[in-house]
């Protein structure tokens, strides 16, 4: 067929195979490839909700990474307060780092449950997760307000002030995500194993472990480094 | 293995946290939990790294900072199944793109806030703190 195709014939290839078109299909039998470098069309739509969700976690570690130079910066500007050496507490970071890497794995389990669509496992495993995550919001809050109590506030020094902004916000996070595992919970309980509440699910997962490497560079940098320096 | 099944098809891209493509012998949990024990084992040398004598005392920064690095590792490729794989493209290349970012955020403000402590004050801190009393 020689003739240009007609607008119909675009929009039917573009209503079948999207914006892309056929895509790679060398041999012309109408196997369409897709490698997710531009040729073979659209990617399935958790891989793609997936990757957008990676591309935002990636930006609020890019958002970590600042209060981290400030952290870096100020570690040392104790205006003759407390130091780092004589604050922390290292037995209860212990504690909390050994609760955030256990809901990390429990948060998979809970994961492998769902892809498995075994309901009683999942909630079983996102109940321990969230359970691990309050212990640790809790020793985190306890650790402030000792603190403060001490006279060590964020008020008291641009080293304490960069410690309170760091590791708040980590706590926030992780405190913003209980409430979604607890609404991951009731969905999956209510609504099943459907599509979209398993690409939420995939997201939740990826945010869970995500707060979990930011809190091995917060834990060495901060607390480590900072008791021992 | 039930996962590998469902996530391929026509189309073989991974979404990051998708389980590895490859038949590497592993089922999803032994993965998880090969990543766990990694991880704690990482956690526990860069504690007791910190609280020991055991390393020469100007090492232990770059000691704890190794781990740390080994260990984001670990739970990027156990956790949330980042891989070289060519499925893996897109999400690997974002990732680099936001290391990038990182270092080049935290590294250069310590450099030149570094430089700026050292052009602007004559004294060391502790004098300055001293002097102030």
């Amino acid at each position: 067929m020689s003739k240009d195709p007609s607008p119909s014939d675009v929009a039917a290839v573009y209503l079948q195979h999207g914006p892309y078109g056929r895509g790679h299909d060398p041999h012309g039998h109408g196997h369409i490839e897709a490698r997710g470098h531009g040729a073979g069309g659209p990617a399935p739509k958790r891989v793609i909700v997936g990757y957008g969700f990676w591309i935002f976690l990636l930006s609020d570690i890019v958002m970590f990474s600042g209060f981290f130079a400030a952290y870096a910066v100020l570690a040392h500007a104790t205006a003759g307060g407390p130091t780092g050496r004589q604050l922390f507490d290292l037995d209860r970071v212990a504690i909390e780092t050994a609760c955030l890497l256990a809901s990390s794995f429990t948060c998979g389990l809970g994961y492998v449950a769902a892809t498995r669509r075994r309901q009683i496992e999942t909630q079983f495993w996102m109940l321990v997760t969230g359970l691990l995550g309050l212990v640790f919001v809790v020793l985190e809050v306890l650790e402030f307000y000792e603190m403060i109590q001490k006279g060590a506030g964020p008020d008291r020094s641009a080293f304490l002030s960069a410690f309170f902004a760091l590791v708040g916000c980590h706590g926030l996070h992780v405190t913003v995500g209980g409430l979604w595992l607890g609404t991951m919970m009731a969905q999956i309980w209510f609504k099943g194993f459907r599509p979209e509440i398993m690409r939420r699910l995939l997201c939740f997962n990826l945010f869970w472990h995500a707060l979990d490497i930011i809190w091995v560079a917060l834990f060495t940098i901060v607390y480590l480094l900072g008791a021992g320096a | 293995m039930s996962g590998h099944d469902e996530h391929s098809g026509e189309h073989d891209d991974a979404a990051p946290g998708d389980e590895h493509a490859g038949g590497s012998g592993f089922g999803a949990i032994q993965v998880y939990l090969l990543g766990l024990l990694l991880a704690v084992g990482l956690t526990v040398a860069s504690f007791w790294v910190a609280g020991s004598n055991a390393v020469w005392g100007p090492g232990i920064p770059a000691a704890l900072l190794a781990l740390a690095v080994a260990q984001i590792g670990v739970h990027l490729v156990f956790f949330l199944h980042i891989t070289s794989g060519p499925e893996n493209t897109n999400n690997t290349l974002a990732l680099a793109f936001g290391v990038m970012i990182v270092l080049l955020v935290v590294v250069g403000s310590v450099w030149i806030m570094a430089h700026l402590n050292h052009n602007m004050m004559p004294l060391p801190m502790d004098k300055l703190i001293q002097m102030q009393h």
